[in-house]
Order: structure tokens, then sequence, then C-alpha cells
């Protein structure tokens, strides 16, 4: 009855002889975290890159609040109402957290001014209240991974894309973090998140879809996919599944 | 208002505004309008290289094209040399613009966008020095007719104040830019274009908008200059050594600062005055003391002579920085 937020419709792309993605399909269901997962090279970073806009698919669509949003560049896309963060952290390092934040501000903001203070309530938020001033460069990993958070939420986004925001953090910076998107979600932002880090998403996910070779090959509830065979497979390898089953059952 | 930062623009030309009271001497005079001229023309160059990060080897196609319009439409049209002027920003500013449009559209960056924008430039120069119109290879001169009517003037005070207050507005543009969403913006896509994409930012238009911009301020140059020596060839007005000139002066003042080019500007004179004085009547000597300070600078000094100062001075140059944050936060 409900439409999905976002639609992902039987997208490929195609690099050369590389089939990267082949016919994924997935939707995002509105006030969701919904989890993409899967190992490395299944495809994760190019189909995210499609749904925002990066890159164009050899086939399929992306539909967004019932409109087709496949050729829209990420410009557009942000004033749809569709923000991202990088995977490999991007900040404008030359400027302060505070300028950082007041470029996302900016879509809705003219004003300079109301820009910086929108800036400022957006970094606090995302626990940088501290550092608003420092030069962007300068800040850790997980400071760096908060920026792109508040960043993208200064845009005011329905949709947020986030771009394994845990990978390359420690497990109490991962402890740290979560809380901050539950927040994002518990206002009312959608969320998509792609994630190497099963443990994590499992926890925040209300939905997860697992993609693998560039197929999707199982979807549903994290408790379900954590037992599904075929996720274990992709992840452990071919066999993994019986493996794993017969060694819990009669260790040898 | 309470916009930060307007009012050292304002003691800064106000400063400056006194010279002619202070000496009467032409040479110091004439010393102190070429330093501004190409403080005009490098401010032109930093909104689209120090803000935009574009850098650009091709702004002598702006330049000559604000000289030649302005020249041009006074020798063979008969218009007035004051709507000449005008016309002649707007000219720079169109050609900026198609030239911006072209490359931005083809993704040219870095060194390939500094290659376009020199080849550019050199295909008017070529054309200018075989074109009938701007007098081909003889060149164009402006009829001696010093009126205020004619954008000509005795004084060479007058000349100076001109300049002054073209300098004046390019610096009050350039502080607007910097307090502006526009601005913001800019700086954005000079510091990560694919981030500043993800946030909203239009690239193109952003980057197409500074390079008209820019090339209006530095074809602001050209008019100047045409009005001031009444004489034009294609060496001149296209040729590399303003592209050059615009582009050293705010490397060496201070890349993406506002006083950046004006710092650079009359540093890179004085040097290069002193250096004639030193090396006397030895030729080319002085365009090595000009490399070789070149090299110093940006081995050392890559903030240019602003962050040289913030660095000598760090106290007296960051209290104010400070200031204005706090100034803008309430």
């Amino acid at each position: 009855m409900t439409e999905p937020l976002l639609g992902v419709h039987n997208v490929s792309k195609r690099f050369g002889g590389l089939l990267a993605v082949s016919e994924a399909s997935l939707s995002v269901e509105s006030g969701r975290i919904t989890g993409l997962i899967g190992p490395n090279g299944a495809g994760k970073t190019t189909l995210f890159a499609i749904i925002s806009g990066f890159l164009s698919p050899s086939d399929g669509r992306v539909v967004y609040r019932g409109r087709d949003i496949t050729a829209l560049p990420p410009h557009r896309l942000a004033r749809e109402g569709i923000a991202r963060t990088f995977q490999v952290v991007q900040p404008f390092a030359g400027l302060t957290v505070r300028e950082n934040i007041a470029v996302g501000a900016h879509l809705h903001i003219a004003g300079r001014r109301a820009a910086l203070a929108a800036a400022e309530r957006t970094g606090e938020e995302v626990g940088l209240g501290s550092v608003l001033d420092r030069p962007a460069g300068g800040l850790t990993v997980a400071g760096r991974k908060r920026l792109e958070l508040a960043r993208a939420l200064a845009t005011r986004p329905s949709l947020l894309l986030l771009d394994e925001v845990l990978a390359g953090l420690t497990p109490s910076e991962i402890r740290d973090i979560v809380p901050v998107i539950r927040a994002i979600r518990d206002r009312g932002v959608t969320i998509l998140m792609i994630e190497h880090v099963m443990q994590a998403v499992m926890s925040l996910s209300d939905h997860v879809f697992v993609l693998s070779e560039g197929r999707i090959i199982a979807e549903g509830k994290p408790a379900a996919i954590a037992s599904d065979p075929k996720v274990i497979e992709a992840y452990l390898g071919h066999g993994a599944a019986q493996r794993y089953a017969g060694g819990a059952a009669h260790a040898h | 208002m309470k916009a930060p930062g307007y009012l050292s623009v304002v003691a800064v030309v106000a400063a400056l505004a006194l010279v002619p009271f202070v000496t009467s001497s032409n040479v110091i005079l004439n010393f102190l309008v070429i330093a501004l001229l190409i403080a005009l023309v490098g401010q032109g160059w930093n909104v689209l290289g120090g803000y935009g990060g574009q850098y650009s080897f091709g702004h002598a196609a702006f330049f000559g094209t604000g000289a030649y319009t302005t020249a041009v439409l006074q020798v063979q049209y008969g218009i007035n040399a004051w709507p000449g002027f005008a016309i002649g920003i707007a000219a720079g500013a169109l050609v900026g613009a198609v030239i911006g449009f072209l490359s931005f559209r083809s993704g040219l960056k870095g060194s390939y966008f500094a290659l376009v924008t020199l080849a550019f430039a050199e295909v008017l120069r070529i054309v200018a020095s075989v074109a009938p119109i701007t007098g081909a290879g003889v060149g164009t001169l402006i009829r001696l007719d010093v009126r205020f009517e004619a954008f000509q003037f005795q004084s060479r005070a007058i000349f100076y104040w001109i300049i002054l207050a073209l300098v004046a507005l390019s610096l009050v543009i350039v502080r607007m830019i910097e307090n502006s969403r526009f601005g913001a913006r800019l700086v954005a896509v000079r510091e990560n274009e694919d981030a500043a994409r993800a946030l909203g930012v239009d690239v193109m238009a952003t980057k197409l908008g500074a390079m008209t911009i820019s090339a209006a301020i530095t074809a602001a140059g050209g008019c100047f200059y045409a009005q001031y020596y009444l004489f034009l060839d294609a060496g001149i007005a296209y040729g590399p050594w303003i592209s050059v000139e615009a582009l050293l002066a705010p490397i060496i003042g201070g890349v993406g600062t506002i006083y950046g080019p004006l710092l650079g500007a009359l540093v890179v004179k004085t040097l290069g005055e002193a250096a004639k004085h030193v090396t006397g009547t030895a030729p080319g000597l002085d365009l090595i003391i000009y490399g070789a300070v070149l090299v110093l600078v940006v081995g050392f000094a890559p903030r240019g002579v602003a962050g040289l100062l913030e660095r000598l001075w760090p106290r007296r140059s960051r209290a104010p920085a400070r200031a204005e944050e706090g100034k803008s936060r309430d």
C-alpha cells in the first residue's frame, strides 16, 4: 500500500567486460534504517554510486517518491532531499568544521550567518560541538566520519545514504556513533546504509539487503539474514554454511 | 551592515588614496599606477584561481579583450571612452563565460585547464596580430584628447585615483563573495568537487560564475591600460606577460586571500624596480631575480606574503580573524 521512499529496479552496471551490479532491486521504506551488506567486491559501492547519482547505470532505474531519478546529477538529488556521505571521507580540508557543515546548510539557507548558525547546531547534534573552529583537515578518523554525517544532515535530507560510516572505526568509536545514527532516524530521516562491518549494521537496521557478486541474494530482518545459509556462504565461501552447521552440531 | 571585513578595505583604500597628497612625483605615481593595475588584474585571477582553485594561465584573453574593445570602439566606431570602458568589461566577461563554458564542460581541471586557457589567449593574440580591426601588426593608437569626457587626464594623480577606485571595487566584490553563499560554494569546489556536488553545489554553474566575475575584473584592468597608455598591439594586449603578472601577484601575495593580489603586486613591482636599479643595463638580469624570488616564495612561503605575515605576527593577524568569526556568530 505505502510506496517505498526509494526503489531500485533491476539496476545493472557494466564496466567493460565486468558486470559489477547485475539486475539488483531493493526498496527503502520511509522512516527506517535499511542496510545493504555484502562481502568485499560485491558491488556495494557501485550500486551506492548509482543511487547517489555519481554513476549512471547501464540498465534499470532508480525511483524516489514515485519519480524516476536515474539521470539526475548529485547536486539535483541533494535538492530533492537525498544526501550522502563518503566512505573515503572527503572533508574540505582547508576550512573549519563549522565552514564545512555550512556548505551543506547553504542548500536551503542563502545567508552566510544563518548558514553558519545552522552549521553550529548540526555540528553539536553529531558531537562536534567542541571542534567547530578547528580545521577539518586536523580531525581524527572518527571526527571526520562525524563531519561527513553533519554535512549531509545540514542539507536537511529526507533520505540519507551512508557509505560505510562505520568502516575504519574502533569498536568503542562505533559504540559512540551508533546512537547518533539512531537519533537521526528517530527524527524522521530515512537511512540507507552500506556496510562491510556486519555486527553494527545488524543491530542498527530494520531491514537488510545482501549483495553478493552484483546480485541481491537475500533480504529480510537482520536476525533472519544472519542465519541465512546463502548469506553465510557469500561471506565465508561455498560450503561454509554446511561446515558451520556441522561444526556446531558435532565439534570434531 | 554588520557583514565583517569591510572596515579594513576602507582603511587600506583610504591610506592609498592619500599618496598623491604626499608626493607629486610622477615616477612614484606611475609606479603605483602600474602596481595597482597588476593588483586589479591579479584580483581577477584570484577570484577564479585563489577562491575557486582553477589556475588559469590565460588571463590575457580577458585583459586583451577589455583593452581592445575600449580602444577599437573609440578608434573605429567613434564611441565615447566611458561607455567603451563598460562595454570592454562586459566583453571580457563574455569571453570568460565562453572559455569557461567550453573548458569546464569538457571537465578540464588542473594543468589541462591551465593549458587550454593559455591556448585561448594565444589564439586571440594571433588573431589580433593579423585582423585589420585591431590594426594588425601596427597596433591601435587612441587619439590624444586630454579631456574628462574622453577618459584622458593630464594629471597622473587622477589616473591613480581611478585605478585605485577600481581596485577598491574589486576588493569590495571579493569581500562580498567571501561573505556569501556563492563564495562558500566556490571554496567548497576548490577543496573537493565531489563532496561539494553531494551537498547540492552545482559545480559547473559555480565555476562558470567565478570565471565570469574573474574575467570582468581582469578586463577592467585591460580597459584602464588602453586609456592610460593609449596604445595597444597584440603582444601587449594578449601577450603571455599579462597572464603571468595576473597569477604572479596573487601567488606571491597569498592565493585566495583578499589582499594577496595587492600585496603581491606591490612586492613584485618593487622588487622589479629594485632589480633594475641593481643590475643597471644588463638585459634580462632583473627577470632572473624575479624568477628567483618566485621560486623562494613558492618554496618557503606557500601561502604567500599574507601567510608569511601571519606566521611572523601570529597574534596580531589572528586576533581580527577571530573577532570577525565572533561577530558573524551572533
